[in-house]
């Protein structure tokens, strides 16, 4: 404990583990490369993930670093605090499932704009479904390539930018040959090392405790006081407190790249077998990461893990340090790094979907594209996407890119979610209404994130906020939900009402 | 059972499931933002209100979705094969 930490210092095992995990990936991607021959292979691999391999692989997806340092950082330096946001990032999954899932299946291709615009007007809904799917994918992007970036400096000695290449060329090899076959593939075997080495930490702490949490956290509230069991200063007034709890519920069904991957799976039934994996997975981790939390704050010590980072983001590595030495903090920082890469690649599979499948093929083409012109594209669209997220990458280098994953979430449910409810559950909603509530909704998450607390004051340092929130969601996302339903009954769309009957008995039935 | 009944029936289900996660996550947060202290109370030395309840929020998402996830597989996935079975006629 009292030893300095070899974080930060170049550590050949972390180097070894993350070549093999490199190694390892890029080889299923070979194989996967060779399976990836029509759009459907690149977007959907092939529609043939079984149910279970979808939930390890949505669990891969979507566990990202914010959650696994990000969290048992929290926990590490607030305790109680860390838990409403784990709570709330897994509630939003039986949304999905209710909800969500299955017609999404049942209805779409390749992307959820091609459920919002089933029986409306193509044009003006993909456009505007796309032009939300890219703002969500990019600010997520931001967040994890920045972070990726911080992290690997921080454990391997790499500079910032060498780190941001090689995640964004490792991330393009999986996407552009191995389509989402590789990337599925990739984030099951990235799901399986979090959970493991997640499960190999937590019995590690609790066997320091006689495998009872308890004495862990009566050993934490012992050092630091009974607030760390108590709700602390995450959440100051009750609005603030509804707000980012509508975010991080919502914003999961609206995330793009995790409905994407709703159609990789053969049918309906699929699909809600994979969210009760996922659900299964995720709480499992999130009950780890609050183990891991009170272990580092027990066993390695508040100042400790303030003196690396500031935010507690190393929480995590550093009590893999404490518990096994060079070897398992290697070992969980090549986790780390499996994490973003995972992450980032269904981040711009999806991204490359929206701009291929929604701009091009359906907008540009009028849905008539030769099908070699289809992967042409997708193809092209990765590599842009893989250039931007190195871009904004260096961009946003030393930027506090934490709300950048809230904002994210804000924007999912604001512009995405209340438009893709509707359109599956809503007989009357129209054209206008679609468009109008994924404009809105985006826009206004953008713009009052903007004058929010966190960017007026924290990083403008400007003295007050027009703005009182620092996530916008209670406001925005009721306000999409409001313009939606008032465009809609201003004016009708009688066609899109007649199309209803073939939507509901195909989103019951599936094809037939 | 006709697709209208079916599909009436499944909506039931999810607003059903859906609102008692609602309920249940949003009376998590906002007893963590009306009564910290409550939260903060000693149910045995080293559980705190606060984590059991935040502990059953995360035993409540797996229990709904247990519980719709049998019931699909069960109830709606047969009705589905009826309704398919009986062709576009039986709709």
């Amino acid at each position: 404990m009292g030893s300095a930490s070899r974080i930060g210092a170049p550590n050949s095992t972390a180097i070894g583990f993350f070549i093999a995990f490199v190694a390892l990936t890029l080889a299923i991607t070979w194989w996967a490369a060779r399976r990836t021959r029509s759009t459907e292979e690149f977007f959907a691999a092939g529609r043939r993930i079984s149910g279970r391999q979808n939930g390890f692989a949505l669990a891969g997806d979507y566990m990202s670093a914010a959650s696994f340092l990000g969290i048992a950082g929290l926990v590490s330096t607030s305790g109680f605090d860390g838990l409403i946001y784990s709570t709330g990032w897994l509630v939003g999954w039986p949304v999905v499932l209710f909800l969500i899932a299955e017609p999404l299946r049942n209805l779409g291709r390749y992307t959820f704009t091609d459920v919002v615009s089933f029986r409306l007007r193509q044009r003006p809904v993909r456009i505007a479904a796309a032009i939300g799917t890219l703002a969500v994918v990019s600010l997520y992007l931001i967040a994890q390539m920045v972070g990726a970036g911080n992290l690997i400096k921080l454990m391997f000695g790499l500079s910032y930018e060498t780190a941001i290449v090689v995640v964004g060329a490792v991330m393009l090899a999986y996407v552009l040959f191995g389509g989402m076959i590789a990337t599925t593939w990739v984030q099951i075997v990235k799901a399986a090392l979090l959970l493991g080495g997640a499960s190999l930490l937590a019995v590690l702490v609790l066997s320091q405790f006689g495998f009872n949490p308890l004495r862990l956290f009566a050993a934490a509230a012992d050092r630091y006081g009974g607030g760390v069991l108590a709700p602390g200063k995450l959440i100051s007034s009750p609005w603030e407190a509804v707000s980012l709890g509508l975010a991080l519920m919502f914003g999961t069904a609206g995330l793009p790249h995790i409905l994407m991957r709703f159609y990789t799976v053969p049918d309906a039934r699929a699909a809600r077998q994979s969210v009760f994996w996922a659900t299964g997975l995720i709480g499992c981790f999130y009950l780890l990461t609050f183990v891991l939390g009170f272990g580092a704050m027990v066993l390695v010590g508040h100042d400790a893990i303030v003196a690396v980072d500031k935010g507690g983001n190393m929480a995590a590595p550093l009590l893999a340090e404490v518990l096994g030495g060079k070897a398992l903090l290697g070992f969980i920082a090549a986790v780390a790094f499996a994490t973003i890469l995972a992450v980032v690649a269904g981040l711009t599979l999806s991204g490359a979907a929206a701009l291929s499948h929604d701009l091009w093929v359906s907008v540009v083409r009028k849905g008539s594209a030769p099908h070699d012109e289809q992967l042409k594209v997708a193809r092209i669209a990765s590599v842009v996407l893989g250039i931007v997220a190195v871009l904004l990458g260096l961009l946003f280098k030393g930027q506090n890119v934490a709300f950048m994953v809230g904002l994210a979430f804000a924007l999912a449910a604001s512009g995405t979610f209340p438009a893709l409810l509707l359109s599956i559950y809503w007989p009357g909603f129209t054209t206008a209404g679609a468009v109008a509530a994924i404009v809105s909704g985006t826009f206004t998450a953008a713009v009052l994130i903007f004058f929010s607390p966190t960017v007026q004051i924290d990083i403008l340092h400007h003295e007050h906020a027009w703005f009182p929130l620092k996530n916008p969601a209670l406001v925005s996302m009721p306000l999409a939900f409001a313009v939606a339903i008032i465009v809609s009954l201003l004016a009708p769309e009688a066609e899109a009402r007649a199309g209803y009957a073939a939507k509901e008995r195909r989103m019951i039935l599936g094809e037939t | 059972m006709t697709l209208g009944v079916l599909s009436r029936q499944r909506w039931r289900i999810a607003v059903a499931l859906s609102a008692v996660m609602i309920v249940v996550y949003f009376g998590f947060v906002l007893l963590v933002a009306f009564d910290k202290p409550l939260l903060g109370t000693l149910l045995v030395p080293g559980l705190s209100l606060g984590v059991l309840l935040g502990a059953l929020v995360i035993v409540t998402a797996w229990v709904l979705t247990w519980h719709y996830v049998r019931w699909a597989n069960a109830h709606l996935d047969r009705r589905i094969k009826e309704i398919r079975a009986a062709g576009p006629a039986g709709s």
